[in-house]
């Protein structure tokens, strides 16, 4: 062995021992590091770096508050699609997958388009694009909720109650009065108008000269719809569910899924039932989807409507609008009972159901048991170590493991396979009911034509309302039964039914001698 | 004794490597991980919610974490506790966990034996006749005695 042997097989030995001394210094210094951070992420800081006030409808400013709940929010422009609606690149068109849609809306500007929903950050760019608007005039009604109007409200009823308008009068505070008073005045004005007025609003990023309270740019729903801008504590702002909530409060429906409902109640009813008084914070949190994801009224006949008189089950609100008159030109006059559209192919007087989404999640297990529409849609995340509820509002179903397995501790799978089968029995059930509904309108052109009486079919017009508005009720709300399965399944089967007694009220006719031919298709 | 300037060197960077993890060791409260303690688990911050709702558990004044997460056996309760240490320190580094978090059937077996190991003069009725049979898991039904209200 020769010392320039040794010398270099110890030179190895030590190339070893540092290469390793080296690796694992790497390795202890990259592990305090991470410990570091999870030290850090453990305290969760919040800063307010900018004010927002009563006009910051632009989300941006917020997001510099709140970055996590603005990225969430951010997402809503690509929610992946789920089997039942959810979202896509490019809805596809219901009307052309359902053709039955085409015949139940005849005569109706859904049977012009009608998509598969996309996020809430498409939902004012969509409905300016949307040919239900762009071939047919609506109300300005229909931007309640498309559009963060309710800086704009108090802007015009602070002009009609004769307030003084600058601009920072109108980030003051909310002013429920002129908010009220704004809803009404714009309820039945066009929805060029409207959204004209929308973009005359300031956003509170656009400044204009002067403090003057005329110019601004329109968003879609924003933080500032369901967030105090000084506490930020939700709270609703929608005049429509206001009014709304206030006379359920007054009915008798149970309600046991809004205990502050039946405490209010228990309290003798005083006054005005007001959410953001009364309510439970776990109430406010489907409260404030409830403002929008509802059955209305949005044309210009009278104002934005929630029949909410009766309660929220469907026969509630059938009853409602049933017991509805139109505003009359006349003083001393009545007006003509309430109707949605004329069925073209019938002529029958027919009411519209929109996605009633909160009136359905009212029947189901999950409300009764304290779940809100919050829960499962914006279920909690932790980023870092903060909790914060998910902005990134979409379907349970893109996000099992945080929507469910909270409270079910099953397996994703599982999950999705009872999700599955009540959205595809409910599906098989609204094909039936639709198949019932289209046989029934042959069933009564036929019987026009062979010369029926409007007297003779107008109880078979009942039972065609009846019917069509219990299959619309489920098949336009958005979770295929998901909301409440057997009530679904229940108001379905009432729809084949009214559908197959007017079929048979129908042949029945054909029986009896012929009546003089209609002239009319009053119903 | 005479060292090279290398070896010197060389002996000098084991040192910084010696001082950096030992500061990493306490830094991290690596000696708490030996403890019974429950404020060890919280350690990391995603164990909080766990911590909060056993301190609102039936169980909170009897049983700390270790008493029903780590078997009862001296040889059982090391292993169990060097094989968590190591995932749960893994998953915390690297991310990417289930959110909420859940438990893997091992450790479903140990909370088990855990239950059956202090009330066993109570359920004996309904133990399985041979060891290792087929049996009810008892936190189906008392999902809250560890972790009241999750």
């Amino acid at each position: 062995m020769t010392t320039s042997d040794n010398r270099s097989r110890s030179l190895g030995w030590l190339a070893l021992l540092t290469g390793t001394v080296a690796a694992t210094t790497f390795g202890v210094v990259a592990i305090l590091v991470n410990i570091f951070e999870r030290k850090q992420e453990a305290r969760t800081p919040f800063v307010r770096v900018v004010e927002v006030d009563e006009v910051s409808t632009d989300p941006k400013p917020w997001g510099l508050n709140f970055p996590q709940q603005y990225e969430d929010y951010l997402k809503t422009v690509d929610d992946e699609y789920t089997d039942y609606g959810g979202n896509h690149a490019l809805p596809p068109s219901k009307l052309e997958e359902y053709p039955w849609l085409k015949r139940l809306f005849a005569g109706y500007a859904f049977s012009i388009e009608y998509r598969e929903a996309r996020g809430h950050a498409h939902m004012l760019a969509d409905q300016e694009v949307t040919r239900r608007v762009t071939e047919v005039q609506q109300a300005g009604a229909c931007l309640h909720c498309h559009a963060s109007i309710i800086p704009t409200y108090r802007r015009i009823g602070m002009e009609e109650l004769g307030q003084e308008v600058t601009a920072a009068k109108l980030a003051e505070s909310f002013n429920q009065e002129a908010v009220m008073a704004g809803f009404k005045a714009v309820s039945q004005r066009t929805y060029e108008e409207v959204h004209a007025e929308l973009e005359k609003t300031p956003d509170g990023v656009v400044e204009a000269a002067a403090g003057d309270p005329h110019l601004g740019n329109a968003h879609p729903v924003s933080c500032i719809d369901c967030h105090d801008p000084k506490t930020m504590a939700l709270r609703v702002t929608r005049p429509g569910f206001l009014i709304g909530i206030d006379k359920l409060a007054k009915s008798d429906d149970p309600v046991p899924h809004l205990p502050s409902i039946a405490k209010w109640r228990k309290a003798g009813s005083k006054g005005t039932y007001d959410p953001n008084t009364d309510a439970t914070r776990q109430e406010l949190r489907s409260f404030v989807c409830g403002q929008c994801h509802v059955e209305y009224y949005c044309a210009n006949k009278m104002t934005l409507t929630f029949p909410w008189s009766h309660g929220l089950k469907v026969e509630d609100l059938e009853a409602e609008w049933d017991s509805t008159t139109f505003p009359s030109e006349e003083a001393d006059e009545t007006g003509e009972p309430f109707y949605d559209y004329v069925h073209k192919e019938t002529g029958t007087k027919v009411y519209k159901a929109q996605h009633p989404e909160f009136e359905l999640w009212s029947q189901g297990i999950h409300a009764r048991a304290g779940v809100s529409c919050a829960d499962c849609h914006m279920p909690y995340e932790k980023v870092g170590a903060t909790k914060v509820s998910s902005h990134w509002v979409r379907s349970p179903m893109a996000n099992i493991n945080k929507a469910c397995q909270t409270c079910h501790k099953v397996s994703e799978q599982e999950i999705k396979d009872r999700v599955d089968l009540i959205q595809h029995r409910t599906s098989d059930l609204i094909d039936r009911a639709a198949a019932a509904v289209t046989e029934m309108f042959d069933a009564i052109i036929a019987a026009r034509e062979a010369g029926a009486s409007d007297e003779q079919l107008k109880p078979i017009r009942d039972l065609q309302r009846k019917a069509m508005w219990r299959l619309d009720f489920i098949a336009s709300e958005n979770s295929k039964g998901f909301h409440a399965s057997q009530e679904s399944a229940r108001i379905l089967a009432e729809s084949i039914d009214y559908s197959r007694q007017a079929i048979a009220g129908c042949y029945q006719l054909e029986s009896e001698p012929a009546a003089e031919p209609a002239e009319s298709d009053a119903s | 004794m005479r060292f090279g300037k290398v070896a010197m060197t060389f002996f000098v960077c084991l040192g910084l490597l010696a001082g950096v993890g030992t500061f990493t060791f306490g830094y991290g409260k690596g000696a708490s991980y030996l403890s019974n303690n429950p404020e060890t688990c919280i350690n990391c911050h995603v164990m909080q919610d766990h911590m909060d709702s056993w301190q609102q558990s039936s169980h909170h004044h009897v049983a700390v974490c270790n008493d029903c997460h780590l078997p009862h056996d001296f040889v059982g309760k090391w292993v169990t506790k060097a094989d968590n240490g190591f995932f749960h320190s893994l998953a915390f580094t690297m991310g990417g966990y289930k959110d909420p978090i859940q438990i893997k059937p091992r450790n479903q077996r140990v909370t088990q034996s855990t239950c059956i190991s202090c009330h066993k003069d109570f359920v004996h009725p309904l133990l399985p006749a041979t060891a290792g049979h087929d049996m009810l898991s008892c936190v189906h039904c008392h999902a809250d005695v560890g972790h009241a209200g999750r």
